[in-house]
């Protein structure tokens, strides 16, 4: 008890310092335009007592929760990547919109999408080892099928969101079937081209997306109902709060949204990880062979990771409309895949924070380096090879076992397979 | 005698011009450890991959009899269903282990059917829903089992790829045994062990049998072939030569003739033996 009060104290505190400058001084423009700061102390206070009693919860609930018996989930030493990095990022990633600054948020916004869609691409190509050239396909499903929904039926975001989300994993199926006695480079061209018919599909069926013109005028999400539009009604965010409009809340809610969906993407794949289906995938890029002799349905298994990782395509695709307001074909290139498919390789195969990491060198970076004009492109293919030359396996390579016995470790990549498609 | 687990009835295998197996017939009873041996190129492993899927047989039956009565037709029947539901398991001749993954993992992926009835059940568990736990558990358990017995409990959290040479042969077994099978066929589980890792793997066998498996095995290494074998089966050039104990076998003059290519079997009967 006194050690969950102690860390939930620590907790207390470190709120008190980030959210004290951050939340209790803000500053004001006085009449005369003139700055001043308007301290809010109670505001302040709830947030640190939140904070200190959640923290207490949390840690008195882990306690009495029943131990896992004999054999634990998985094991963790204590400085890795993923442990001190993970953690750290994701403060950051936290508090990044409160700085305010309009294009960070938007840079977050960008490097976020290719996180979330780098993730879901890792559940097929870094744990199921079947290369998948054609993902923007299903980024573009789900992007389509909210505009269409939205415009169509009239559907709001929220509803649309997980039908996106299905839309694109049925195309994922659709594109398993015919790939699933395909391996290595075969797999590759045929999922390249699949990606390539999907966006001529799009260019050219007029009727129904409007071709290269796009689908424009898409609605943007809201918050339980409260609109993020530039006015003061009742039934806007701003007006609801009582605060001053300002593009940047609605942005910032664009970022917390596609934050939460990259979340439930990484959640959701750690946690297959180390269940029988994510197993039997990461079984599949070892030995496709060994697994038939044990009896499982290799058929079934392949086409679950396309749906799965397919899936988060479309959930990504369809934030992506929202985002933009407006689609077209344009955005949906074979570029797109093949960035997606470099954070993935770049930040290495089945490493969840390899491939944060990863977008954000590739995507901040490029964003950084748009200074250089032309030379941005050749600053950023020197450093991909040198990366690639001096970490062949990604930025973070080798996999944490799924299940251990007490002894369990870090197994090292050059044990691994890369899996053959 | 029992009546047999398995019967391969008139089994043919072509390719193309080439007869790999040829009218090839043999039982394989519950209870015992039944060895199909002969030369290379005999069609030993081209039989192997017929019984457990891996190639649809040009002719023939490979009928497998259910404990509950009933039979069922393994020609032609897609290999994952072999195992998961008529449970014939196998190893391979080069050892296909799933070697970025733990040795305890490797034993988990094989009780993948267990654990995992259904794709639906394998997603309700991303939420807690169903009664996955207690099912890991129990295969946990099954898998400590499997541990103990070939002797792998101490390097159970490390890569199967960096177990020496025996031990991945013995954790391969021990993989297979995690699908509950009742026929376990071997794909010359003894090659490159030395000789106290070819006793270690015979007193295995010996102790699978004795559990009411069945094994069928591919091997080399005749010590280890007559010493445990119930039942032996020669094949050459895809023909069956003789089907008999191991001391039939080893006074078959044909036998004798096909692996030595002489005729005179005076002084090669010590060799076979």
């Amino acid at each position: 008890m006194s050690k969950a009060l102690k860390d939930a104290g620590i907790s207390a505190l470190i709120a008190l310092g980030i959210f004290g400058a951050m939340v209790g001084l803000p500053t004001v423009v006085g009449p005369g335009g003139k700055l001043s700061l308007d301290p809010q102390p109670w505001t302040v206070a709830i947030i640190v007592a939140v904070v200190f009693f959640g923290r207490l919860g949390i840690v008195l609930w882990q306690a009495n929760r029943k131990p896992r018996v004999k054999a634990k989930s998985t094991t963790h030493s204590k400085y890795t990547v993923a442990n001190v990095a993970g953690p750290l990022l994701l403060a950051v990633a936290v508090v990044l919109p409160m700085a305010g600054d309009r294009y960070l948020i938007d840079i977050g916004i960008l490097v976020m999408t290719y996180v979330m869609l780098g993730w879901g691409l890792n559940i097929v190509v870094g744990l199921a080892g079947l290369l998948d050239l054609g993902y923007v396909a299903f980024y573009a499903v789900g992007a389509y099928s909210y505009a269409l929904l939205a415009q169509t039926f009239g559907l709001g975001f929220w509803t649309c969101l997980p039908l996106a989300g299905l839309l694109a994993a049925f195309w994922g199926m659709l594109l398993g079937f015919p790939v699933l006695r395909l391996r290595g480079d075969y797999l590759a061209i045929v999922t390249l081209a699949f990606g390539e018919i999907i966006r001529v599909v799009l260019l050219n069926w007029t009727q129904l997306t409007g071709g290269p013109n796009g689908i424009s005028g898409i609605p943007r999400p809201t918050l339980f109902g409260l609109k993020f539009t530039l006015g003061d009604g009742p039934d806007t965010f701003a007006g609801f709060f009582h605060l001053t409009p300002s593009i940047t809340y609605r942005v910032a809610f664009l970022y917390y949204v596609i934050f939460g969906l990259a979340l439930l993407t990484n959640w959701v794949s750690n946690r297959l990880r180390r269940l029988p289906l994510g197993r039997a995938w990461e079984a599949l890029r070892e030995d496709e062979i060994a697994c038939r002799a044990l009896g499982i349905n290799v058929t079934t298994t392949k086409l679950t990771a396309f749906a799965i990782g397919a899936g988060f395509g479309g959930f990504a695709g369809a934030f992506f409309a929202t985002r933009q307001a407006f689609i077209s074909p344009e955005s949906f290139t074979f570029i797109e895949s093949a960035i997606v498919l470099a954070v993935v390789v770049l930040g290495g195969l089945g490493s969840q924070i390899g491939v944060a990491l990863a977008a954000i060198v590739m995507i901040g970076g490029g964003e950084v380096f748009r200074d250089f004009n032309e030379y941005r492109m050749l600053i950023f293919g020197v450093a991909l090879v040198v990366v690639m030359v001096v970490r062949p396996r990604g930025l973070v390579s080798g996999r944490t076992p799924s299940v251990s016995l007490g002894r369990g470790g870090h197994i090292a990549a050059d044990m691994m397979s890369e899996g053959h498609g | 005698m029992a009546e047999a687990l398995l019967s391969v009835d008139k089994l043919t295998m072509r390719f193309g011009g080439l007869l790999a197996v040829n009218a090839v017939s043999f039982d394989v009873r519950a209870g015992d450890i039944t060895a199909l041996i002969g030369p290379n190129g005999a069609g030993k492993t081209t039989v192997f991959n017929c019984i457990t899927g891996f190639y649809k047989p040009t002719g023939g039956r490979i009928i497998m009899r259910q404990p509950e009565g009933g039979e069922l037709e393994l020609a032609g029947m897609p290999g994952f269903l072999i195992n998961q539901r008529a449970k014939v398991a196998r190893t391979f001749q080069n050892i296909r282990l799933f070697a970025g993954m733990t040795v305890l993992e490797n034993l988990m992926v094989a009780q993948h059917n267990t654990v995992m009835p259904n794709v639906a059940r394998g997603l309700m568990a991303v939420f807690g829903l169903g009664n996955f736990r207690q099912l890991e558990e129990a295969a946990i358990e099954k898998a400590r089992h499997w541990l103990d017995r070939v002797g792998l409990t101490e390097r159970a959290d490390e890569p199967a790829g960096s177990l020496p040479y025996g031990a991945q042969r013995r954790l391969e077994i021990a993989r297979a045994m995690c699908t509950d099978p009742r026929i376990l066929c071997l794909d010359e589980p003894a090659a490159g062990l030395n000789p106290r890792e070819s006793d270690e793997l015979s007193a295995l066998l010996m102790s699978i049998r004795d559990d009411g498996c069945a094994v069928l095995l591919i091997e080399h290494d005749m010590g280890v072939v007559m010493r445990i074998s119930d039942h032996v089966i020669v094949l050459d050039h895809g023909v069956e030569l003789a089907d008999g104990t191991p001391t039939e076998i080893k006074a078959n003059k044909h036998v004798i003739a096909a692996y030595l290519g002489e005729e005179d079997p005076e002084d090669i009967v010590e060799i076979v033996a």
